[in-house]
């Protein structure tokens, strides 16, 4: 139970995927113009990763190691598949949404380095763990980049309007917005742990 | 029917940029974007696979996957196309010629996960291109590609000669140009 909760605070703080490991770059900029395509893709994302990192868990004494990568991208591709499917039939407005992104998690680097560096190399708890923790990891961090660019570029939040009367700050709703936001999200961090680290020393 | 491709070329690699106005392909748009040469190698070798995937998985979907009611395979079937054909480039390349491939090697394998090259494919189905179209669509999203992975890169290597605030030093200021090259790129929108 231990190693469960480490692994879940791994993910989500530690090596949280998006601000520490940089990976899953592409539905990072791509869908988040608003709070709730956050959600959405990061839900997908850990139902896929949690999906593909039991089964390649369970699997790992069987796959030789020569055709691990195509292995890994079958089971991958197979639970993407299913998400899209499940998501067409339940939340068709969400799927709509995020459009080319969601076959596209097959290809998200965080899931083939998941599979990779944890599943296929661990027993089945620390798999789970790990696939729930870095999940979270990610859904909180592409939720939180959506979030402001939300609130600048349409002053509202999960449609709630947050600022009455506001102008929208356009560019955020543009691909040239989610660049600029994660620099400045990103240089926030690094100045946080600077200042934490500087005054520990 | 030639000005019909060129809208397409055009659309794909300018207008539609594909890392600056869809933002697909960023890992490799973001990783190997430190010098102006090794991103002209990278996209060389992402406009060929690009251009043979779209002509590949054009023909899959329409013989295959649409005559066999075989759609919801799609998503597994294009990315096997697209890790065969990566390795298949990467095996002609060694033998037919060993300087280019000494050149590329390192950024070969990486192409198969980059998602621009899944998301020409999955584009050219969702627009209902013809075969020639579809290629063509390849290549035009390959150049813009090239040309982002150029412009950053030229920015990168003058970047370097510059002391920033520490926060900044690194990818914060690498996206923050990609962002302010983006803004730029929104001025081609409404050309066609």
């Amino acid at each position: 139970m231990g190693n469960f909760l480490k692994d879940i605070k791994n993910g989500i703080i530690t090596e949280n995927p998006v601000f520490v490991m940089l990976l899953g770059m592409c539905p990072t900029l791509g869908i988040t113009t608003v709070a709730i395509n956050g959600i959405g893709m990061g839900l997908a994302t850990t139902f896929v990763l949690l999906g593909s990192n039991i089964v390649i868990s369970l699997l790992r004494k069987v796959i030789p190691s020569e055709v691990r990568i195509p292995s890994f991208i079958v089971i991958i591709a197979t639970f993407v598949t299913l998400v899209d499917m499940l998501m067409n039939a339940y939340f068709p407005d969400l799927h709509g949404a995020l459009g080319v992104f969601i076959p596209l998690i097959v290809v998200n680097c965080l899931i083939l380095q998941r599979a990779e560096a944890m599943a296929s190399k661990n027993k089945l708890n620390r798999a789970i763990g790990d696939a729930v923790g870095m999940g979270l990891g990610f859904t909180i961090a592409i939720t939180s980049l959506a979030a402001i660019r939300e609130i600048l570029g349409n002053g509202t939040l999960f449609d709630f309007t947050v600022i009455p009367n506001y102008t929208p700050f356009r560019i955020m709703n543009e691909s040239s917005g989610a660049f600029i936001a994660l620099g400045f999200m990103l240089a926030f961090i690094k100045w946080y742990q600077l200042r934490k680290g500087g005054s520990r020393a | 029917m030639i000005s019909n491709i060129l809208v397409i070329v055009a659309s794909a690699a300018i207008i539609n940029n594909f890392v600056f106005k869809q933002l697909l392909g960023i890992c490799p748009f973001l990783g190997v974007s430190n010098k102006v040469e090794t991103s002209l190698g990278m996209g060389a070798a992402v406009t060929f696979v690009m251009a043979m995937a779209s002509a590949v998985t054009w023909a899959l979907q329409t013989y295959v996957l649409e005559t066999y009611n075989l759609e919801y395979l799609q998503t597994i079937m294009f990315i096997l196309v697209v890790a065969t054909l990566v390795q298949l480039v990467e095996m002609f390349i060694k033998k037919s010629s060993p300087t280019l491939y000494k050149a590329l090697g390192v950024f070969l394998p990486l192409i198969t996960t980059n998602c621009a090259v899944l998301g020409v494919a999955l584009l050219n189905v969702r627009s209902d291109y013809d075969i020639f179209e579809s290629v063509f669509s390849g290549i035009g999203a390959a150049i813009g590609f090239t040309i982002a992975l150029v412009l950053l890169a030229g920015i990168r290597e003058k970047l370097e000669e510059f002391e920033l605030p520490k926060a900044f030093d690194g990818l914060p200021i690498v996206l923050i140009s990609a962002g302010i090259i983006a803004l730029a790129f929104t001025g081609f929108q409404g050309f066609f």
